[in-house]
């Protein structure tokens, strides 16, 4: 009985791996069962070096995707077109690998000093950079929302870590919440583009609804329903409630983590999924993502204005930052911008990295001595403490887009997408996009005015002590942020490569 | 012959930027030593624009010297392109002298809350900014330039200003974002418009000026109209101005002296260099209405200068009606009037740089800037007096000074606008008849406040409150003077935590005349108004072949 069965099956074919291609993801699942292991078995007052074992692990993981990159040859495509290695997808997991490994640095004094699991801390932070790491590649909804779940689930935990603080369980409980919710609806989205086309495969998915002469209601719901979902995980108003609460509780490194790293994955999935997947539906996603980049920035600048807590201010700001990285995806399918959209919101999510994460390594650095969340606790900073003062002007006057420091080319080719499709949406953006950039000034100076201008709160102007991995952390990212504006083709190129956008829109 | 030494430039704008680096890295306590690292960086820079003032050609003044084209940002096409003609020549060494004179100023002039240190690295980033702006070739990399200039500037004003300093600071700053955002939409606009097929001009100004002629007037009208918001803001015309007498006032003196002397030439240049060569349809079709609104200027500036209280104060309105000549010389766009505008931003940078130098010693010296509290200055520090004297002198226009040549061509220019040719219309002259009437009006108002000014402070007997304490040696009625109660709760503040600081003087503190450091930081401005007033040819002649270059459109 069970034999004929057997023999009814059709004969497995075990995939081809290439193992190149996968050894970025496969070193990183080593190293972090490695740093689970390792917190078993050594003593509590050894742990420390979990966090060393951790951020050299990432960066172990980071050669391959060296080596990947500078092998001239074709993409290489795994699983029958589920898992791709391309350019593109190396651009972004070397982003989110160094994000990751940035994170570490500015967790390492926090976890040592917070009486925190160290251990499994750094191992769902892995698991986390270890999802993103997969998004860069998954070209297939299944493959995409595996990988959305594993980057996903380490957060919601990361996010309640401080277990004894009420804000951080309310972070973790809201950010969970809403954050199953956005996948349940994007799940959904999925089963009605299953449905609609019979496969799972984006790029099969792209022709099937292209074929069939214009999209069905059912098409048109599933691309809104996906498009949500993502929308919660890249905070677009009005699906953004979850974030300022989340950032506020949350530790602050993962604060960082989850601005930058965790949202940038966020784009990486909804940018492979409008090229390769809905290239046809842009009559409806293109209205859609314009509205929501000019709401998003809208309202997000609006309410950074009138907080006084800086890392609140720093939510919604990067609320306000998602809309401008929305903002070139909205004209996206328009003939010839495709390429300056893929270029900008490639460079802004790199450029905001650095500075996002530069600005939330002084946060830290200065709340070790304030004890203090507050924009005013920031008071005399540049008069005790110079250094990091001068490091968060810079990192302000990037956020704010002042040349020529990165943000600022960021904000370039943004503008530059949206007026290269030539059309009325772009119109209206570009001209929401100036009249934001100038309300964002508004907060980021109110940080450097506190820095510069006002006395130290209480007058303690006692120097502030920053720990080794902290400068680190601040050497890379304010070089970063520097170098980028200064001269950005370096970053620019990545964009720029042809092969990159060949292998987006198939 | 074009020389090769295409470094000079290079070398000149960042040199500045490797002194800051050098302060960054020397220990805070050490204040003299940031002062000469500072100032050799600033000499070393000046000794670098000097060099370049030699190896220019002056006979080929209207071609691009010293030029580099290299790769810079490849994915938009702009590229890393400077060079210098005889239009950017003066305002590129300008800044340089303004940056070492200021220097010198500032070696015991340090404004409250001192710091040297991060005052001087800011001064330095300026005068990156500045001079970067002024070779740039590449609207991008110009764009990067102008905007440099503005953090350094919000902190000197928002720091080390007046009472008042965050508001100014803050609306100087939003004022310029604003302008500026304009800007670089109005140059993405252009990029835009002047790529067809597979011509990519990227954003060179020298390859725009081929095409931007050809352009749609409509849409060159509406590019045209964002630059002008932005540079307008920065020169400031009216009604874009208001911003400035705030910044003026609570600016630091050395802050002052650089936005009088450079910053706002940043916008007039950006007219001569970029909006008219480029879109001279454009520019053709606003001229009337910039030299409307620079006609307002005049005569609004010159009537709150008549209101003023302050002498600093009255001394930043008569820079709204300065540049208002500026603006009527470029908007008759012939060449008489192109280059007046050019000498008049150089004049206005030496004499009101120069004014606002002696109203911050004046401050020094009697804690006060009210017109109605100082007298009789020809008596106490008549060296001062008569300096102040010569200035205001120079300001309104005198023959034989250096500002006389920036007022008068630009009036007589509006005389006869630009007359047409084949493919643009003349200027409506009847129009342009009306500005020049009203712009000579503004000269006589010029000659009222400044006259005025001078007679208030310098003639006459000191007031009861300053008498006794001059130079001039007369020693009685200490106790009855009449510092309010601000003086000395004040300064014993600031001296006790800044020793070195200016407003360390005692309440009995003798009124000194002109000092050394402020006569080394004087004498080359003050031989600069005589000189160019004198022998104004000196400038004309290196101005005038570029600026026909750049009304090449609207030659016969």
């Amino acid at each position: 009985m069970l034999a004929s069965l057997i023999a009814q099956l059709p004969d497995f074919d075990p995939p081809s791996v290439d193992y190149h291609a996968l050894a970025p993801e496969i070193v990183l699942a080593g190293v972090l069962c490695v740093v689970l292991l390792l917190d078993l078995f050594i003593d509590e007052s050894r742990k420390w070096i979990l966090g060393s074992v951790a951020g050299f692990g990432l960066l172990i993981s980071f050669l391959p995707v060296l080596t990947l990159a500078v092998d001239d040859g074709p993409a290489r495509v795994m699983f029958g077109g589920a898992y791709v290695v391309d350019d593109f997808s190396l651009v972004v997991k070397a982003l989110f690998m160094l994000a990751g490994y940035v994170v570490i640095l500015l967790s390492m004094q926090y976890v040592d000093d917070g009486d925190y699991h160290r251990g499994e801390y750094y191992f769902l932070l892995l698991t986390s950079v270890l999802g993103m790491v997969m998004m860069g590649s998954s070209r297939d909804l299944v493959s995409m929302f595996v990988a959305l779940e594993f980057l996903s689930i380490p957060a919601y935990m990361l996010a309640a870590w401080r277990k004894r603080d009420i804000k951080s369980n309310e972070a973790g409980v809201k950010y969970f919440l809403l954050g199953v919710f956005a996948s349940a609806v994007m799940l959904y989205g999925m089963s009605l583009l299953y449905g609609e086309t019979g496969t799972t495969y984006l790029a099969i998915i792209g022709e099937r609804l292209a074929s069939d002469g214009g999209l069905s209601a059912a098409g048109v719901l599933a691309i809104v329903f996906v498009l949500v979902g993502f929308a919660f995980k890249v905070s677009a108003v009005p699906f953004h409630t979850w974030a300022p609460d989340t950032y506020e509780g949350a530790p602050t490194p993962i604060t960082a983590f989850l601005s930058v790293a965790s949202k940038a994955a966020g784009f990486v999935a909804l940018l492979v999924l409008l090229y390769v997947a809905f290239p046809s539906g842009k009559d409806v996603w293109q209205p859609l993502l314009a509205v929501l980049a000019a709401i998003t920035m809208t309202v997000g600048n609006v309410v950074a204005l009138r907080q006084s807590n800086i890392v609140r201010m720093l939510a919604y700001s990067s609320i306000a930052q998602g809309g401008f990285i929305l903002m070139p995806l909205a004209v996206a399918g328009e003939a010839k911008v495709g390429e300056d959209a893929l270029t900008s919101v490639v460079t802004y999510m790199i450029v905001y990295a650095a500075m996002n994460l530069g600005a939330f390594a002084v946060i830290i650095a200065v709340a070790r001595k304030t004890r203090s969340g507050e924009i005013s606790s920031f008071g005399g900073l540049f008069s005790y403490a110079p250094a990091l003062g001068v490091l968060m002007t810079i990192f302000m006057a990037s956020l704010a887009g002042i040349p020529p420091l990165g943000g600022w080319i960021a904000k370039f080719t943004a503008f530059k997408a949206v007026l290269a499709a030539d059309t009325g949406w772009g119109y209206m953006l570009a001209i929401v996009g100036a009249v934001n950039s100038v309300i964002a000034v508004g907060y980021y100076l109110t940080v450097l005015r506190e820095i510069w201008m006002k006395p130290a709160p209480d007058g303690d102007v006692t120097p502030i002590r920053t720990p080794s991995s902290l400068v680190a952390a601040l050497g890379i990212t304010s070089v970063a942020t520097v170098v980028l504006g200064v001269i950005p083709g370096v970053i620019l190129r990545f964009g720029d490569l042809s092969t990159l956008t060949s292998k987006l829109v198939p | 012959m074009l020389t090769n030494d295409n470094w000079l430039l290079s070398v000149g704008v960042f040199l500045p930027l490797v002194g800051v680096l050098a302060l960054v890295f020397w220990p805070k306590a050490d204040e003299l030593g940031h002062k000469t690292i500072a100032m050799a960086t600033a000499v070393a820079t000046l000794a670098v624009g000097v060099y370049t003032l030699i190896k220019f050609d002056y006979d080929q003044a209207e071609k691009l010297q010293f030029h580099v084209d290299e790769t810079w940002i490849s994915v938009i096409n702009s590229r890393y392109i400077i060079g210098l003609d005889g239009m950017s020549l003066p305002l590129y060494f300008l800044s340089m002298i303004i940056t070492v004179l200021v220097m010198i100023y500032s070696w015991n002039h340090m404004p409250s809350p001192g710091n040297p240190k991060a005052f001087l690295s800011l001064m330095l980033i300026l005068q990156t900014g500045m001079a970067g702006t002024f070779v740039a070739q590449d609207l991008i990399l110009f764009f990067v330039f102008f905007e440099v200039v503005l953090l350094p500037m919000y902190f000197m004003i928002g720091v080390w200003g007046g009472e008042n300093r965050q508001y100014a600071s803050l609306k100087f700053f939003l004022y310029t974002m604003f302008g500026s955002a304009l800007m670089l939409v109005a140059f993405l606009a252009l990029f835009f418009q002047t790529k067809g097929g597979d011509t990519d001009h990227g954003f060179s100004i020298v390859r725009l000026i081929e095409a931007g002629p050809s352009l749609d007037k409509d849409t060159a009208v509406l590019i045209f109209a964002g630059m002008f918001v932005g540079f307008a803001v920065k020169v400031p015309m009216f009604p874009f101005h208001t911003w400035l007498p705030d910044a003026h006032t609570q600016a630091p003196t050395q802050g002052s002296v650089i936005l009088a002397a450079i910053l706002l030439k940043l916008g007039t240049y950006g007219f001569v260099r970029i909006a008219i060569p480029i879109l001279p349809q454009a520019a053709r079709e606003w001229a009337p209405w910039i030299g409307l609104l620079a006609v307002i200027g005049i005569i609004y500036g010159s009537l709150g200068c008549l209101a003023q209280t302050d002498m600093k104060r009255l001394i930043a309105f008569s820079s709204v009606a300065h540049m208002g000549f500026v603006m009527l010389g470029i908007s008759t766009l012939t060449p008489l009037g192109i280059n007046a505008a050019m000498f008049g931003m150089v004049a206005h940078g030496l004499i009101t740089g120069m004014l606002f130098f002696i109203a911050g010693s004046v401050k020094d010296r009697y804690h006060t800037l009210e017109i109605k509290r100082l007298s009789g200055m020809l008596k106490q520090v008549p060296k001062l007096g008569w300096i102040l004297g010569m200035c205001a002198m120079a300001s309104l226009g005198l023959p034989g000074l250096a500002g006389f040549w920036g007022e008068f061509p630009a009036i007589l220019a509006a005389y006869q606008p630009f007359e047409g040719n084949d493919t643009l219309k003349a200027l409506p002259v009847e129009t342009f008849r009306t500005f020049m009437v009203i712009a000579a009006l503004g000269t006589v108002f010029a000659a009222g406040y400044l006259l005025w000014l001078f007679q208030r402070t310098a003639f006459g007997e000191p007031t009861a409150e300053f008498a006794g304490l001059g130079a001039d040696g007369d020693d009685h009625g200490h106790d009855d003077h009449g510092h309010g109660a601000h003086a000395p709760v004040a300064h014993s503040l600031s001296a006790a935590v800044n020793d070195h600081d200016d407003h360390g003087h005692g309440d009995h503190e003798r009124i000194e005349d002109v000092n050394g450091f402020e006569w080394a930081a004087w004498l080359p401005l003050l031989i600069g108004i005589i000189g160019l007033g004198v022998y104004p040819q000196l400038l004309f002649k290196v101005m005038d072949p570029a600026v026909k270059v750049a009304l090449s459109a609207f030659g016969g």
